[in-house]
């Protein structure tokens, strides 16, 4: 269980991150893990499967997606700071998750196989899958915790849209986790013809790095987008972290670069009592969970804590194992933002910028608003650059923050 | 050398495979698991496997699912796994732990061993760890002398079923079918071949599971396995009855069922 010593920390190899990550699954996943690997790194040395990929980003999902100044947000966050939003909102279905699922897409075909699995909480990655199913003509099964399937119900109606069919989890805490045994125990009984298509930078070992490697060009066009406005690095980055994976896709660019300080902003929920929050980092410690080892939300004996947040995209107990060793190394740090401390960031940007952002992106902002109250421990000139990754965009989530604001008339909020 | 291994052995020179249950601790309660582990014994189990239950069963089918779901609801607790050892491990039965890692890391790997040990168990079958991720368990079970039973599955390739088969102490499990627990019409022809293969791969004693829940299944297998490993037919009886006696009685006739069809496995037909 080591890792180099030495290295770049955005090329750091699994399957261990430090004393994380691994494979803690059931023998039978094994060959497909160890085919997915094998498949992946002979992948992203082949030319045809790079100019694929990267012409499927420009012509598909609209990449690079824009780099937008927010002044009149920042003004909140404080003089003179200079606040920019990596607008994965707006890629084609609504979110980073896109980048992920063309890459492990186009890895389907190398493998022979004609069907994805998915877990899905907020939806976004389950959309996502469902959209590069239909694009690549596979059978798509996305899992999705009942609670989630209510709390997101149009993004049930859009899978189906695409042609996927959606399975609404009943068992456990219905919710991502549950997703997530659901798909998995379909894997293991169907590995010869179906791919995981794993939304985040979780699970077994090759998924932390290649969903990781499949998101880092969010932090490569935004270094290079922010060289061009500005001429230089930012002070800091900030990102919301549920498994982890958008983080770690803006996260990567910097992650050698010593002077640009890291934020993963974690879900606080109502409080941190146990079942009311996603604070791995805060309120979790070491275990494992869906084949890595981790921050994990466990009680004493070991069984998983159910989590909460206002948004379905961070309600997750785990966390990437990177994050996990990015967390005790301490290049990122990682702190969690309440329900109501995202709620009223997202309000803010809507009314500052005319940009509705996803709820698990509000946490960056809010996390992105606290800095600013702060920035001594980040900021290296009098006109700091703040970077915050906007992951999503809020259409999904427009009937919570009606419901949160009490902005229905009809009685309904 | 291994108890259960011995006693797998002890039964090949009976002429018979071993009929292998596994039940959950702590369903339908803590005292209740341990009555439904003798019954199973006295109905004609030859080895059990108690399961730990765990929020995130992700080897589990429905059956088992909903049994440990309600455990837990019920208030098991990982140390009653031990408990139930301790009072069922000396009736002629090898009783091995089944669980999910995360529990066993929870508690201490050389802790679980060692108190595991001083219950009278056997050893653990392990859902989710591979040999590639167990040097510690390893390190704990030659230290308190308990078996190790890893996994293979059809999808092993000749590499994977060396590894398990010499990282393993006791059998080797194989999963029958490529899936989950849980009961099936058909055992799948895929397991003659794997439990060929495993042995070919080192291993000396070989259980299958997944998917037996008949006696003539229980025939079918135990013509070729070392022992077969039922458990949601087992579970089921218990998930199904109106009362707990009824459960009890209906986990003692499927039990029989299938003691009977694994006695006349190797009998000529």
């Amino acid at each position: 269980m080591t890792v180099p010593a030495d290295g770049p920390l955005a090329t750091a190899p699994g399957p261990y991150f430090g004393a994380y990550g691994g494979r803690f699954v059931p023998e039978p996943l094994v060959a497909a893990l160890d085919e997915l690997d094998d498949v992946y790194h002979k992948a992203i040395v082949d030319p045809v499967f790079t100019a694929e990929l990267r012409r499927l980003h420009q012509v598909y999902s609209g990449r690079p997606s824009p780099l937008t100044p927010v002044p009149r947000f920042a003004a909140h966050v404080g003089d003179g700071v200079q606040v920019f939003c990596k607008r994965e909102d707006l890629n084609h279905t609504g979110s980073h998750k896109i980048n992920n699922v063309l890459g492990q897409g186009l890895l389907v075909a190398r493998m022979g196989k004609t069907r994805l699995v998915a877990e899905t909480g907020a939806g976004q990655h389950g959309v996502a899958t469902a959209t590069a199913a239909a694009l690549l003509g596979l059978e798509c099964t996305v899992y999705m915790g009942e609670v989630d399937t209510v709390r997101q119900a149009l993004n049930v109606a859009r899978m189906r849209l695409l042609g996927a069919e959606v399975v609404a989890v009943k068992v456990g805490t219905r919710t991502l986790k549950d997703a997530i045994n659901e798909a998995l125990r379909d894997w293991v009984a169907h590995v010869d013809t179906t791919h995981y298509l794993l939304g985040t930078v979780t699970g077994p070992h090759p998924f932390p790095q290649m969903v990781r490697d499949f998101q880092s060009i969010i932090g490569e066009e935004a270094r290079a987008q922010l060289a061009q406005e500005t001429g230089r690095l930012p002070d800091a980055v900030a990102a919301c972290v549920g498994g982890g994976s958008n983080a770690m896709g803006v996260f990567n660019a910097f992650l050698d670069e010593p002077s640009v300080s890291l934020y993963g902003f974690e879900a606080g929920g109502t409080d941190l009592d146990p079942g009311h929050h996603a604070a791995r980092f805060a309120a979790g410690d070491p275990g494992v969970l869906h084949g890595a080892r981790s921050y994990l939300l466990q009680d004493d004996d070991g069984q998983t804590l159910g989590s909460h947040s206002v948004s379905a995209g961070l309600d997750y107990p785990s966390v990437g194992p990177q994050h996990a060793w990015l967390h005790d190394a301490g290049r990122v740090t990682y702190a969690p933002v309440s329900d109501a401390e995202a709620m009223d960031a997202f309000r803010l940007l809507c009314r500052t910028e005319g940009i509705i952002p996803a709820i698990e992106s509000a946490h960056a902002l809010a996390g992105a608003l606290r800095l600013g109250a702060d920035r001594s421990a980040w900021a290296t000139t009098d006109n700091p650059i703040l970077l915050v990754n906007l992951s999503g965009r809020g259409d999904k989530d427009v009937d919570t923050a009606a419901r949160w604001f009490g902005l229905l008339d009809d009685g309904q909020g | 050398m291994s108890s259960t291994a011995r006693h797998l052995d002890a039964l090949a020179a009976q002429g018979r495979p071993a009929l292998v249950a596994y039940l959950p601790v702590g369903f339908p309660s803590v005292p209740g698991s341990v009555d439904a582990v003798r019954t199973a014994i006295d109905a004609g189990a030859d080895v059990v496997e108690l399961g730990v239950p765990y929020t995130d069963p992700v080897m589990d089918g429905p059956v088992i699912q909903r049994a440990v779901d309600l455990a837990l609801r019920r208030g098991a607790r990982v140390r009653d796994s031990l408990a139930v050892v301790e009072q069922v491990a000396g009736l002629g039965a090898p009783v091995l732990v089944m669980t999910y890692w995360n529990v066993v890391l929870r508690y201490g790997v050389d802790a679980y061993a060692r108190d595991l040990a001083a219950a009278g168990g056997a050893g653990l079958v392990t859902a989710d760890l591979i040999p590639d991720e167990a040097d510690e368990w390893i390190a704990a079970s030659d230290a308190h002398g308990l078996d190790r039973v890893f996994l293979v599955a059809p999808s092993c390739t000749p590499e994977r079923l060396e590894l398990v088969a010499r990282s393993s102490r006791g059998f080797v499990y194989a999963a029958s079918t490529m899936g989950v627990t849980g009961v099936r019409s058909s055992v799948g022809t895929h397991a003659e071949t794997l439990v060929t293969r495993t042995r070919d791969a080192g291993a000396q004693h070989v259980c299958v599971g997944l998917g037996v829940s008949t006696g003539e299944q229980a025939a079918e297998v135990g013509a070729y396995a070392d022992g077969v490993i039922v458990g949601s037919a087992l579970v089921r009886t218990l998930l199904d009855a109106p009362t707990t006696n009824d459960g009890l009685d209906a986990l003692a006739q499927v039990t029989s069922q299938l003691a009977a069809g694994v006695s006349r496995a190797r009998s000529a037909s």
